[in-house]
């Protein structure tokens, strides 16, 4: 039987009902839309977080307080920084990993707090991050004006600030901040440099960030140990060595579960095992919605070949097989979901470019490869029950049907 | 010359289970080429299960049907639908034609069973309108066709396959008495031209038209 003939009686059929067909098309119009906007709104945090992560130095090392699950890859259920509160890390770990590391090449204190800055009546509520001298090196991030803060600036815990660019726009505006006192959370610093621009993601601004030495940190935010560190190994491939020597001298002092070493990779794979997990849920409620479709299809298709007995009949009184009317009333079906999927998915491309204004999304082909073909696969499955009910029908029976 | 169809001790039993009801029993029965055969009988009397069964539309309970000298009581559904969509036309009493396409795609309708092109089906299509005096209806649909012209457009179906038998089932059974006789007159028409044709009917007057009357009451051919 001719396939342009087949298609074209299914697209006759579901023109002479519009309304109906239109219904029944948006079901999995929904279905292959949510898909596709939800995969790709996960996708695009992936891809998100990654560049951020990326751009804070991939060879850095981050030893956490607590036990972040990365042992067995499976349990990894943690978010790193989840254990600060409960954090034992005092200067004398980094001291000792200093001296006794050798295949270390820096190490410093890394300690976040919220803030509010003020200047001259105006005021701005920013991260303010507590690190040691080596922060400019670690981070290959320079300093563009001024410098940073000394090793006895550091030492002797001054109440003075690196500003990020933001920072500098949000307060000083056209000002040269240079040498100028301004308070963080009602304390006095003075402002010793300013750093290179690093420019944000959609969202959040790695520039909007305010930079004292960790000493200061920790008498401004009342802490008794700090909250985390940064260790820098000398090449990328000693990194692993270096998170076992680290592991090692941490050991001494500390038990197993009171602090975690990760690397960036191993950060990234955390995160990536959780939002892959978070995109798979989304995805897979989205996927239920096509079902439900499916279901709808199935409905009305059922609903057309019982409308349309007398014209199966005379079908086959005129020599359509059984299986040209299976196949007729499969693409029939076919026809519904596919086109149904196409406007989902055109939907689904144009939503998430549309979020993409605001935040990160990715369109990634395999979701629309995965919903065209689901979609035309829901339209094969649901369509075969009310397919194969109208190929059985008896001709003789069909043609008397009232 | 071997006949064109024979039915030889044809029964057909519904529901043989509980209540058997015996539609067609024991019936014979020769048709030869040109010919032109009423069967008649009152409603219910099994007329329209014997066409069922001469028309391979379905195959009797016992007894055999031979079509050109071939059993086909034994065929498949698939078979039988393709010994259908060659040999055999049929124009039924509510005309049956598609609603949603035009009077055109319906009469070129059973050649999409056969695998011919568009092109040849259209054609095609537009010659078999013609002998129906209808060619200048082919776009109209058969809603805005009047009841005598819907079934000459069935009547157009029924030819193209240049079928071996036209099986008609109580034709004018939907239409006036005008409209009637103009559908007989494309018969007998037909049947010069050398088609065969069997008209199911219970009324005298078109069971007249035809050469040769077979009777049948009570699911006999009497």
């Amino acid at each position: 039987m001719d396939f342009a003939e087949v298609i074209k009686v299914a697209l006759e059929a579901l023109r002479a009902n519009k309304t109906r067909s239109g219904l029944t098309m948006l079901g999995i119009v929904i279905g292959v839309t949510s898909v596709i906007l939800l995969v790709s709104i996960g996708s695009g945090l992936k891809t998100y977080i990654t560049e951020q992560l990326e751009s804070l130095g991939a060879d850095s090392i981050y030893v956490f307080p607590g036990e972040l699950g990365i042992g067995g890859g499976e349990e990894s259920g943690g978010i790193p920084g989840a254990g600060v509160a409960n954090s034992k890390f005092t200067f004398n770990h980094l001291k000792q990993i200093e001296r006794e590391a050798k295949t270390v090449k820096a190490v410093m204190a890394y300690i976040e707090n919220n803030g509010a800055m003020r200047y001259k009546g105006k005021s701005h509520i920013t991260q303010v991050v507590g690190v040691g001298v080596d922060y400019p090196e670690i981070r290959s991030q320079k300093v563009v004006e001024g410098s940073f803060f000394s090793s006895s600036q550091y030492n002797s815990g001054k109440k003075v600030a690196v500003l990020g660019q933001t920072v500098v726009d949000e307060l000083f505006g056209e000002e040269n901040p240079i040498g100028k006192k301004f308070t963080i959370s009602d304390q006095r610093y003075t402002i010793l440099g300013i750093l290179e621009e690093k420019g944000g993601f959609a969202g959040v601004d790695i520039d909007d960030q305010v930079f004292i030495p960790a000493t200061t940190a920790m008498s401004q935010f009342d802490m008794e140990n700090i909250m985390s560190f940064l260790v820098q190994s000398q090449d990328s491939d000693s990194i692993p060595e270096t998170i076992e020597e680290v592991e090692a001298i941490l050991l001494k002092s500390l038990d197993e579960d009171e602090f975690s070493v990760l690397d960036t990779e191993s950060i990234l794979s955390i995160i990536s095992s959780i939002l892959g997990v978070l995109t798979a849920a989304l995805g897979g409620i989205a996927a239920i919605s096509l079902i439900v479709g499916g279901i709808g299809i199935m409905n009305i298709m059922l609903v057309s070949v019982t409308e349309r007995t007398r014209e199966i009949g005379l079908r086959k009184a005129i020599g359509a097989t059984p299986n040209n009317i299976l196949v007729q009333f499969i693409i029939e079906a076919v026809v519904l979901s596919f086109v149904g999927g196409t406007i989902g998915i055109l939907l689904g491309i144009g939503g998430a470019i549309l979020i993409g204004r605001f935040f990160t999304t990715t369109v990634t082909p395999w979701s629309i490869a995965l919903a065209f073909g689901v979609s035309s696969l829901i339209g094969v499955i649901f369509g075969v029950a009310p397919a194969y009910k109208a190929s059985k029908l008896n001709p003789i029976d069909a043609l008397r049907y009232e | 010359m071997e006949p064109l169809l024979k039915l030889v001790n044809v029964s057909k039993t519904y529901r043989p289970d509980d209540h058997p009801i015996h539609a067609v029993k024991n019936a014979s029965l020769t048709i030869k080429k040109g010919e032109f055969v009423a069967i008649m009988g009152p409603s219910g009397s099994g007329k329209s299960t014997l066409m069922h069964l001469a028309g391979c539309l379905d195959v009797p309970t016992s007894g055999r049907v031979f079509l050109e000298g071939k059993d086909i009581s034994k065929l498949s559904e698939g078979e039988l639908a393709k010994i259908r969509s060659e040999k055999i036309g049929f124009v039924f009493q509510t005309f049956n034609l598609i609603p949603r396409t035009t009077a055109l795609d319906n009469v070129a309708l059973p050649l999409i069973y056969t695998g011919i092109n568009l092109r040849k089906r259209k054609q095609l299509g537009r010659q078999m309108l013609k002998e129906v005096d209808l060619e200048e209806r082919a776009d109209h649909f058969p809603n805005q066709l009047s009841g005598g012209e819907q079934q000459r457009v069935a009547i157009a179906r029924a030819l193209i396959n240049q079928p071996l038998i036209i099986f008609a089932d109580e034709p004018t059974g939907n239409l006036d008495t005008k409209s009637g006789k103009e559908i007989m007159e494309i018969f007998e028409k037909l049947n010069k031209q050398g088609k065969t044709l069997i008209v199911v009917t219970h009324e005298a007057h078109i069971a007249k038209y035809a050469e040769r009357i077979v009777k049948i009451v009570d699911g006999e051919i009497v």
